[in-house]
């Protein structure tokens, strides 16, 4: 068991906690640097995805995991990113320039979609994303000077720094940047005042109040926020697809980035990846499913809406801290060993909250 | 003469989402819990009804009758068995729980019942009627008569009924309710099997409009307006929401020229953005006011 004596306040804040942290990190980052010399394209191809996938992750965890509000529209702002990215690149707007101005719309949409809405709580919230998660890839579908329609829109793939996106090396290395960019951003946003309001709404907004928290501007801020995170992993994801239809940013990738969090482990940016990683091999899980279940099952397609299901609702009964919250529990039975207590951990007897007034 | 026909066309499949509002109604005033997976419920209603009538051959009214206690009594143990654990758990696991056992469910029918379009008789089909000048088809009549039916039928077993009162009792307060001595986590089971079995019940109605295919869950989306509308948390409130959405929807569609392209389509779910903006409260709304912030 380690203990950190601490003797300053602003330890409480370091980004690494301990000299451990910085050495498994920084092992981590110089793996991830070197995985190009051992995998094959394809690999990177999937592992960039994941990338991708973890920065959308991280946007829905600050909005979700750290302030508490529910969106289930979120591919919204995946599309707007994706669109506004591939709009730019066609009117020949550099990569480096385009990449700041995706961030800064999806910013704005954000604020702009979240200002409206945000005096509603809980439910009412997951249901009004909802609908502006269908209205928005009806926009998609009918805008069609800006979107292409159901047509679709070819992403260009320009040169940046010498390199073509094309070159999977380089497009791995690109969203690996993008990625370790976007958590270290989340890291210092959630350990700033804003964060820490985000965490005092998600707690209890009415403390939060009293202790002076601007509720609507700072549920708002949230959102924009996410959506930027979200937008960025948008634009990186059109490169990726390299041809925008409307039908890709529907209810099911929403759901999917909820999966991702609910299975990663809610509040915790470690699980945005773990999320992530989970999400992105889940279509070559359910390929080997398909293989060992007997063939009258495994070749239907609702196999795979029914075991999303199954996977979200066992993660939500009997492992509510997700991935995250399992490594947690494996690294206190190692640190504490042999004194670990099952009970740490156990679920709280609860009762129904009243939104009621 | 047009626009009585529109409305009429509109009521009916206004009930319809009224039915699949008032379920979700039903839950969330007794749980405070918003059942995400509704639509899907209906959908297996519409499939089960699917199987009694259409394959093993019943006669309509009892493999109606058959339908409807098979999807409550699931309801009951949906309730009793899965969503009773995690009671007490901030509103987002419940989101999350329901929308995932709607993923199971249309999968478990995909699966089970196959990806096909289906069909089965009613005593409706292709019949209409013709009333100085309006043509009103026998099954839009019936979707409508079915609910009037079964609206009365709630509201005196809302009233006058001993487990009626006792489910009032229980969503008005629950600890108070307890402490009378009413069985809450029966009645709690019980509310979901009655929501259960009016999603049947508007699954079997909808059956020969929309036949029977698994993205008729998606009906459950558009009744998060009517219910919204309705003021979340009022009955009467949900099947009046349901009638004004199906109206919209009836109007968007004929004007849509008028209008922009596609607004049909959507029109259900900017009625709901902008009753949540402009009025969150909704229509009807009794106690359970929506917080302001």
């Amino acid at each position: 068991m380690r203990f950190i004596f601490k003797t300053k306040y602003s330890q409480d804040i370091n980004i690494a906690k301990h000299n451990g942290d910085r050495f498994w990190y920084s092992l981590l980052i110089l793996i991830m640097v070197a995985l190009p010399l051992v995998l094959d394209d394809f690999y990177l191809g999937e592992i960039s995805y994941i990338c991708i996938l973890s920065i959308a992750g991280i946007g829905l965890m600050i909005l979700s995991g750290y302030t508490g509000l529910a969106s289930l529209g979120h591919a919204a702002f995946l599309g707007v990113g994706a669109y506004t990215h591939a709009f730019l690149l066609t009117n020949e707007i550099p990569f480096y320039a385009s990449i700041p101005i995706v961030i800064i719309v999806s910013f704005l949409v954000g604020a702009a979609i979240g200002i409206p809405i945000l005096r509603l709580t809980g439910m009412y919230l997951a249901i009004a994303t909802l609908a502006l998660g269908f209205i928005a890839e009806h926009v998609f579908i009918k805008w069609e000077h800006f979107t292409g329609g159901n047509r679709g829109l070819p992403v260009p793939q320009p040169e940046f720094l010498g390199m073509s996106f094309y070159d999977s090396v380089f497009f791995y290395y690109v969203c690996l940047v993008f990625l370790i960019a976007a958590m270290f951003a989340a890291i210092n946003i959630l350990r700033s005042p804003t964060g820490r309001a985000f965490v005092a709404i998600r707690d209890s907004e009415i403390a939060a109040q009293s202790l002076g928290v601007n509720l609507g501007l700072y549920k708002a801020l949230s959102f924009a926020i996410s959506g930027a995170f979200t937008g960025l992993a948008g634009a990186l994801l059109a490169h990726y697809i390299g041809y925008l239809a409307p039908d890709i940013f529907n209810i099911f990738l929403s759901l999917t980035l909820l999966l991702l969090i609910v299975v990663g482990g809610m509040g915790s940016l470690h699980g945005t990846v773990f999320g992530a990683i989970f999400v992105g091999f889940l279509p070559q899980l359910i390929a080997i499913c398909r293989d060992y279940l007997p063939s009258s099952i495994g070749s239907q397609p609702g196999l795979e809406p029914m075991l999303f299901g199954l996977i979200l609702v066992f993660f939500i009964l009997y492992e509510p801290l997700g991935i995250y919250g399992r490594w947690m529990k494996i690294k206190l039975f190692f640190e504490l060993f042999p004194t670990y207590k099952r009970q740490t951990f156990k679920k709280q007897k609860v009762f129904t909250k009243s939104d009621r007034v | 003469m047009q626009l009585i026909q529109l409305l009429i066309d509109g009521i009916a499949s206004g009930c319809i989402y009224g039915l699949v509002a008032l379920g979700f109604v039903l839950i969330y005033k007794a749980t405070e819990t918003i059942n995400f997976a509704q639509g899907d419920i209906l959908m297996l209603g519409a499939f089960v009804a699917y199987s009694l009538i259409g394959i093993l051959g019943m006669d309509y009214l009892t493999g109606f009758a058959l339908t409807v206690l098979i999807i409550a009594v699931f309801g009951f143990f949906l309730d009793a068995v899965v969503v009773r654990q995690i009671i007490g758990q901030p509103a987002f696991a419940t989101v999350m729980l329901t929308i995932g056992l709607g993923f199971i469910f249309r999968g478990f029918a995909s699966i089970y019942w196959g990806t096909d379009i289906f069909s089965f008789s009613t005593p409706f089909s292709g019949k209409i009627t013709e009333f100085s000048g309006l043509i009103i088809s026998y099954v839009n009549l019936s979707i409508i008569v079915g609910t009037a039916v079964l609206m009365s039928a709630l509201y005196f077993f809302f009233t006058f009924s001993k487990i009626g009162v006792a489910m009032r009792a229980s969503s008005e307060n629950q600890l108070a309710a307890y402490y009378m001595g009413i069985p809450v986590k029966f009645i709690f089971s019980l509310i979901w099997s009655i929501s259960a079995g009016v999603a049947a019940v508007a699954g079997v109605l909808l059956a020969p409009i929309t036949l029977v295919d698994t993205s008729i869950s998606l009906i459950g989306l558009k009744a998060f307006a009517a219910a919204v509308l309705g003021g979340f948390g009022s009955i009467p409130g949900a099947i009046v929401g349901g009638i004004i959405i199906g109206i919209v929807e009836q109007l968007c569609g004929t004007y849509e020229n008028y209008l922009f392209e596609g607004v049909r389509e959507i029109s259900a779910y900017l009625v709901l953005i902008l009753t949540l903006i402009i009025y969150p409260r909704g229509l009807f709304s009794d106690k359970a006011e929506v917080k302001k912030v």
